[in-house]
């Protein structure tokens, strides 16, 4: 289509046109889907590729002898991976023998709760200020109060060796990145498809690499929380001013002294806030990680899960709250201040200084207390608030299915029966070359050939992968759980995006729900409802919802205040301010939030499979249980993958054209100047 | 377009060395730009060869010599490549063919360790957006020249705080960029700058960005600082005004080429072409001309009782004491005379003024 308005003539171009293709793009999306309902009306439940879950074809079974040609492999890669694995087990090993797991002939480990608190409020201090003790403190002493100090502990030791490994890496790599064009194209698209990736995804692979223990959760976990340092660091090396650089240059520095006393400095602080996004990505894997048995507090979350005492995953799962509340406030923390040191902040520096040292004589104290007392050692168990919120949780949970069910159930139902059935019929119901042609046109439509190309080479892999029928079903949740998210969005969106007052107060709420690992977000909806599809998928919904809602809100507040002031001064109402004004001008984050909102909800879909959320969850989550089907599950696993890349793609590239609605001449042009820029 | 070998006689003087001098230079932009030169798309206006070769010609054939503590201003709108021939000269961008020679030295075939020496030890830049170290304090930002090439910090820090003092940023030292004006911080850049003691200064707009109280406050202090120190300066700028005010000679570009070099003065009296005259029709000539520019030839009747002037007095300076006498003006060079100035030719660049000037 855009092609067709550049051969215009720029004179035709009108208005009215230009309304006219935006309404044919509606148009034609609405005959594609008219279309597929009148063919799937007769075709309906032929080829729809379905296989049962005991079923497994010859490609899982290609998988199958891959994986265990792998396992079984005796060579260079292979010792070099061992060793990685041996080399982190090690390494975490040392850590837990200093805080959680008693070294024999010791009782208890060389470290006890009082000494790791001193040293975590003293690293607190010393990083981000005296305000981050008064989070770090309590919350430590939370963990214990809860009854989960050693899994909180050892939470977070997986998680910091993860995240360190991952900095030290993950920087380097982004400046190389910052500075070199050949580096950042080839880098880029690797961390767009990482990125993509739903967490869960990544632990089969890992589990057939290495197995399973605390050496491949801290591996699974570095691996995943790297890409967003890499992104921020070399997103902030290439801000930094270009004058600086070339003032600086014109002094005679060589490339070393511009990058110690030039470039780190000046992009020290946007590092810092990817060191926190490193960081959450961290504690949200580390978590999951309970599934390959990495050590943490995932693991009561999952036992709790897995026995049906909810109770228990709620504790565990608040103390997974308390902890990611306790990163991204001292890492953020950690940022603002940076900024502050570089300005030299001259008048707390004796005092600060003074407080670092007695810090450290009264840490050094409490860590000799907590090796040498067990009152300083073991976390008092007489003070326990945990096992009394794990009681009440359960009732709630007995009181709510037994005398709410009624109202539960009914909204599960409604929904279930009226809107997931038929929209699951349609799409895994229908031959899988139908619904394939279908997907296909509406790429098209949306994000035009580019998409088209995506979205073709995405259905051609989950074709092979022999598990078409799982994915339409998990497309089918994925999609419906997005509407839901959208309608979400734009609701309090746009009414955040009007009011400041309403911004402010809903903001924080969002930025602490994001905070959270995923996993923590089953707990809560598995308490009302059973463990089923819809569960998954409410909870999806409750995880995707914060990110669209801001990413629309900032649309809608992001329209520039002359247009809004403009189009009242013509006499627009409310709505005619909203739905001509504020929402077309924001539709680039409308669709910014549909991708996000889709990749998030995916991610969750996908962790639902430990709850009953069926096919593609349940093929990975059956993958892990039994080893003959470990192909099966690593073909689901790569079946989301591309699922995730499909649906990136295609509203990516739609989001990408609502942005410029000149696109085709505009991108032309910006082509040739940068040319002649470089 | 006037030739630039030919430099006016009464500034470079052919015997000595010149302090900074440029031969042939040129920068393309562009997809395989070294191939362009030489070739009669060269020669195309720019929109041609951009649409013929996809390249940009920023800089073509620009040749000139700057005398040793000279003040020499190339002015020209944006995007008439005067930047670009700035920053071609320490190769901050790289020139496509040309060459740039500073005190002796061949800029263009300087490997990167002679050309960091360079930088360091013979030529400061001072730039139109400052480029400060935002996490460094004053003294630290006029230092930073000096800890690059492994000055001690007590040494350094001393030669910046007499820096700081020299142009007026005493008691600031311990300021952190953000907390200066504009004209400060610009003095900083300019403190900077001059903290390596180099023999060749480069200004790349560096008042543009301040507003016009601060701008002519600025202008004075690169005067005086001239006066004092006696360096090298190239001066970039699209002002008019600010040419004319510092330059000793100015050069006039446009669309990457030169159109003139000459003395304040020569442009203002004769320009070059169209484009040129059109620049300067709005400039008091009263204040730029000298009598060099309006006297005639003696005659055998000229009164020899008239004031005896020399001919590089501005004619602002010369109308009073001329209008006031009944003689004419004898313009007297070097014990001999050179030429009449009458009330008529004074009358005539003063009064024509009045009627171009709003």
């Amino acid at each position: 289509m855009s092609s067709i308005a550049t051969v215009r003539p720029k004179t035709h171009d009108t208005g009215a046109l230009a309304t006219l293709r935006a309404r044919w793009r509606l148009v034609s999306l609405l005959a594609v889907v008219a279309m597929w309902v009148l063919v799937w009306a007769f075709t309906r439940g032929e080829q729809t590729l379905a296989i049962q879950a005991s079923d497994r074809t010859d490609i899982h079974g290609w998988f199958l002898a891959r994986t265990t040609a792998i396992e079984n492999a005796d060579n260079v890669v292979t010792s070099l991976l061992a060793a990685l694995s041996s080399g982190m087990d090690a390494t975490l090993l040392f850590l837990q023998h200093l805080f959680t797991v008693p070294e024999y002939p010791r009782p208890y480990p060389q470290i006890g709760w009082l000494g790791a608190l001193a040293i975590a409020s003293l690293a607190a201090y010393a990083v981000a200020g005296w305000r981050q003790v008064l989070v770090v403190a309590p919350s430590f002493l939370l963990f214990g109060l809860l009854g989960y100090y050693e899994d909180a502990m050892d939470l977070l030791i997986v998680t910091g060796v993860a995240v360190a490994v991952a900095l030290l890496i993950g920087i380097p790599l982004g400046i190389w990145m910052g500075h070199s064009k050949i580096v950042a194209a080839v880098v880029t698209p690797v961390l767009d498809v990482m990125q993509t990736m739903p967490s869960f995804v990544y632990l089969l692979p890992f589990s057939i690499l290495f197995g399973i223990g605390p050496a491949v959760a801290a591996l699974v976990t570095l691996v995943y929380a790297m890409p967003p340092s890499v992104r921020v660091t070399a997103y902030a090396v290439r801000g930094v001013s270009t004058t600086t650089l070339e003032a600086t240059d014109s002094l005679g520095q060589n490339r070393w002294q511009r990058l110690r006393h030039v470039e780190l400095p000046m992009a020290k602080r946007t590092i810092i806030v990817g060191v926190n996004q490193t960081t959450m990505a961290a504690l949200a894997m580390a978590t999951i990680a309970a599934y390959v048995d990495g050590p943490g507090l995932g693991q009561p979350v999952l036992e709790g899960l897995r026995r049906g005492q909810l109770g228990k995953s709620f504790v565990a799962g608040l103390a997974i709250v308390i902890m990611a509340i306790m990163l991204d406030r001292t890492t953020t923390a950690a940022s603002t201040r940076s900024d502050r040191v570089a300005r030299g902040d001259r008048d707390t520096g004796r005092v600060r200084t003074v407080a670092l040292v007695a810090g450290t004589v009264v840490t050094l104290a409490a860590v000799y207390l907590s090796n040498s007392y067990t009152w300083a050692n073991q976390f008092p168990e007489g003070v326990n608030i945990g096992d009394p919120i794990s009681t009440k949780v359960d009732d709630l949970a007995d009181w709510l299915r037994s005398d709410l069910s009624a109202i539960t159930t009914g909204v599960q139902e409604t929904f279930t029966l009226y809107f997931l059935n038929p929209v699951q019929d349609l799409v895994a119901n229908s031959p899988w070359f139908v619904a394939g042609l279908a997907i296909l046109a509406i790429a098209w439509i949306v994000g035009g050939v580019r998409a088209l190309g995506a979205a073709a080479v995405c259905l051609a892999g989950i074709y092979w992968l022999d598990l078409w029928n799982n994915a339409m079903i998990t497309l089918t949740a994925v999609l419906v759980a997005t509407v839901v998210v959208m309608i979400l969005g734009l609701a309090v969106g746009v009414w955040m995006g009007r009011s400041q007052v309403v911004d402010r107060s809903v903001r924080p709420v969002l930025d602490a729900a994001q905070t959270m690992p995923p996993f923590v977000y089953l707990i809560p909806v598995l308490v009302l409802f059973d463990a089923n599809r819809f569960t998954a998928m409410v909870a999806g919904i409750i995880y995707a919802a914060p990110v669209a809602i801001k990413l629309i809100a900032d649309g809608v507040s992001g329209v520039s205040a002359t247009t809004v002031e403009a189009a009242e001064s013509a006499g627009s109402s409310r709505l005619q301010m909203i739905t001509k004004v504020q929402l077309p001008m924001a539709r680039g984050s409308i669709l910014l939030a549909a991708n996000q909102g889709l990749l998030y909800v995916l991610s969750m879909v996908v962790i639902g499979g430990m709850v009953g959320a069926g096919a593609l969850g349940f093929d990975i989550v059956y993958g892990f249980r039994q080893a003959n089907f470990a192909g099966k599950g690593l073909a689901a696993g790569i079946t989301i993958v591309l699922i995730g890349i499909m649906l990136d793609r295609i509203t990516t590239y739609g989001a990408r054209r609502a942005q410029s609605p000149g696109r085709a001449t505009v991108r032309r042009k910006r082509l040739s100047l940068s040319r002649a820029e470089t | 377009m006037t030739e630039v070998d030919t430099l006016p006689p009464n500034t470079a003087d052919p015997g000595t060395t010149a302090a900074l001098s440029v031969d042939g230079l040129w920068k393309v932009f562009g997809p395989r730009a070294d191939k362009v030169i030489g070739t009669p798309d060269a020669e195309l206006p720019r929109p041609e060869l951009l649409k013929k070769t996809g390249c940009v010609a920023a800089v073509k054939e620009v040749s000139f010599d700057v005398a040793p503590g000279e003040v020499f201003v190339v002015m020209g709108l944006s995007g008439s490549g005067k930047s670009t021939l700035v920053r071609c000269l320490t190769r901050l961008i790289e020139p496509t063919a040309g060459t740039v020679t500073i005190d002796g030295h061949d800029i263009t075939n300087a490997s990167d360790a002679q050309l960091r020496d360079l930088r360091r030890h013979h030529v400061s830049m001072v730039f139109q957006h400052f480029g400060l170290l935002p996490h460094r304090q004053v003294i630290d930002n006029v230092a930073y020249g000096l800890e690059i090439r492994g000055v001690s910090k007590a040494e350094r820090r001393k030669k910046a705080g007499e820096i700081v003092d020299l142009v007026g940023l005493t008691g600031n030292e311990q300021s952190y960029p953000d907390q200066l004006s504009g004209g400060m911080q610009q003095r900083v850049g300019l403190a900077r700058a001059l903290a390596g003691d180099p023999s060749l200064l480069l200004f790349d707009e560096p008042f543009s960005a301040l507003d016009p109280l601060i701008r002519r406050d600025m202008q004075n202090e690169v005067i005086r600082l001239q006066e004092d120190l006696q360096k090298t300066m190239v001066f970039i700028t699209h002002d008019l005004q600010e040419a004319l005010k510092l330059g000793d000679r100015i050069l006039i570009m446009r669309d990457g080429a030169i159109v003139q070099v000459g003395t304040p003065a020569d442009v203002v009296a004769n320009p070059a072409d169209d484009y040129v005259r059109d620049f300067v029709s709005d400039v008091p000539r009263s204040h730029v001309l000298t009598l060099r520019y309006v006297m005639r030839e003696p005659r055998p009747d000229d009164s020899s009782e008239g004031p005896i002037m020399s001919p590089d007095t501005i004619v602002r300076q010369a109308a009073r004491a001329a209008l006031a006498s009944d003689h004419v003006v004898r313009v007297v060079d070097n014990g001999e005379l050179v030429g009449i100035v009458d009330d008529d030719a004074i009358l005539r660049i003063v009064v024509a003024e009045e009627s171009v000037s709003p």
